[in-house]
């Protein structure tokens, strides 16, 4: 219990960064994400091609090879970041890679009886897409898209590796200043999870809520 | 003497080898309700998506009210979308599976022509949709959304939001395929009322009594080609191509196409 009391300020700090890192990632991932998704549905064959690619090298290598390239590969081109902004810039991307499928399964997900109906009143097509198509597919892709969240918050541990004092490192250091590692990574490892409950808790009265928005 | 709303010249439409469409014509007058009939796969629903160029024919023209286009052609798609968008604002179109907007309610999805694309003020817009939500019997449902309504209720507010952009033309394809026989009576009521009071339709059905009573013009498809054009009166008692004999024996009397009829015995040499 001392060593709880000791650490608590300390835990509460990884804590923070653990949850700036999930959610900023998270957001910048769903931004860039949405714009691969529209890249890879576009009428455009070099921006297909580009966002095909993009997916392709971000889902395909893994992304504690993206946080090194960032961080220690990159100064050697002049780019120096600090620790945070690298791991946040390799989460995003590697959100980005996996929500954009998400993303493009939900358009693609919706029928496309409602792309003709809108055109059959002269919709024009971005209209159609804010008015009729995306708020749909926001509904098909919510689950696999809440599921990529929590995968997310779990994926922010990879930090640790470029001295971002998230909670992981925090375990590390509990863990190596009185070797109760044991006690240390359970602990960190409950937090965790307790954050992904309620992310999971989140995410189902966001899915009832965009259902009762149907009947 | 007005042009005709709807003209369609040489029109030609294949889907890789399968030519669907083989050199179509056809005008329908202002005020005049055609129906389209044929057997499966004769090309009845890719006709009727040529009028409002859902499909784009590989060749031919197609004029809809004062839109021409001349199919085949790669030329300006800018100006192409812009006079196609205006060209499906002067046709409505109700489909065989309604195509309602899920997450809108009866009154939204009616109103939603004309607030995003007529730019009706919100008022006018919901007066617009209440009165034609009226018109096809269905105002106390207007705060609901399509998956509390039944067959029939969708397909009468999927009509309501085709006639809410005040259409010079309303195409149907099959609005009662999707629905239990019934229902088929209030949506058949509502396209007669239209008729009536001089609506100018087209309409893709394997109902005959309902062909019958509505329809102006009878157009027999085949192959994608048309094979007879007459009068309802004229088609039904005194068809003139054996073809068209054949498919109204298929066709039962309560109007269901019977798709592989079942020789029954004694009856194969018919
Ligand atoms: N988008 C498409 N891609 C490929 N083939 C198509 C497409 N649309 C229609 N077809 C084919 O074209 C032919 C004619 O289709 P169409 O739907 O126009 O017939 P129909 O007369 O409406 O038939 P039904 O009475 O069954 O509705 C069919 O063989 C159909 O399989
Ligand atoms: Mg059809």
């Amino acid at each position: 219990m001392d060593m709880l009391a000791d650490s608590f300020p300390m835990l509460l700090r990884g804590l923070g960064i653990t949850l700036l890192l999930g959610v900023v990632s998270f957001v910048l991932g769903s931004g860039l994400g949405a714009l691969v998704a529209l890249a890879r549905i576009s009428a455009f064959r070099v921006l297909r091609g580009a966002a095909i690619m993009f997916v392709s090298v971000f889902r395909g290598t893994p992304l504690l090879i993206q946080i090194m390239i960032i961080y220690f590969g990159l100064p050697q081109l002049g780019v120096q970041l600090e620790p945070v902004p690298s791991a946040i810039l390799a989460l995003s991307l590697f959100a980005a890679a996996y929500l954009s499928e998400n993303f493009r399964g939900g358009i693609l997900g919706v029928d496309k009886g409602q792309w003709e109906a809108a055109s059959s009143i002269g919709m024009p097509y971005w209209r159609t897409f804010r008015r009729i198509i995306f708020p749909q597919a926001i509904r098909i892709a919510t689950p696999a898209v809440g599921g990529r969240f929590i995968a997310l918050m779990k994926d922010t541990s990879l930090a640790s590796v470029v001295t971002v004092v998230e909670l992981t490192r925090v375990a590390e250091s509990i863990g190596n200043a009185n070797f109760r590692y044991m006690e240390a990574f359970l602990m960190i490892g409950a937090l965790y999870w307790l954050i992904n409950t309620l992310l999971s808790v989140g995410q189902g009265m966001l899915e009832r809520r965009l259902g009762k928005a149907y009947a | 003497m007005t042009k005709p709303p709807i003209e369609l010249t040489g029109i030609r439409k294949a889907f890789g080898a399968l030519e669907v469409l083989r050199g179509v014509d056809l005008s329908v007058e202002r005020g005049e309700v055609v129906v389209l009939m044929g057997p499966s796969g004769s090309g009845k629903t890719t006709l009727v998506r040529c009028m409002n160029l859902l499909e784009e024919p590989d060749s031919g023209h197609v004029r809809i009210c004062d839109c021409a286009f001349s199919c085949g052609t790669r030329s300006d798609r800018r100006g192409r979308a812009r006079l196609m968008q205006r060209a499906r604002q002067q046709t409505g179109m109700v489909f065989q599976q309604f195509n309602l907007f899920p997450h809108m309610t009866a009154l939204g999805n009616v109103i939603e022509g004309p607030r995003q694309v007529r730019n009706l003020p919100m008022a006018e817009a919901v007066a617009l949709g209440e009165r034609l939500l009226d018109r096809v019997g269905l105002v106390d449902k207007r705060d609901v959304h399509p998956s509390r309504l039944s067959g029939g209720q969708k397909q009468r507010v999927a009509i309501a939001r085709a006639l809410a952009m005040e259409p010079e033309v309303v195409l149907f394809d099959e609005p009662t395929s999707a629905l239990d026989p019934e229902l088929h009576a209030e949506v058949l009521e509502v396209i007669q009322e239209l008729a009536g009071d001089g609506m100018t339709m087209v309409i893709v059905t394997h109902e005959t009594h309902f062909a019958r009573e509505v329809a102006d013009r009878i157009v027999f498809m085949d192959g994608g080609v048309v094979v007879e054009e007459a009068t309802a009166e004229a088609f039904f008692t005194r068809p003139s191509k054996e073809r068209v004999r054949t498919f109204l024996r298929l066709v039962d009397h309560s109007g269901a196409l019977v798709d592989a009829p079942a020789p029954r015995v004694g009856e194969e040499a018919v």
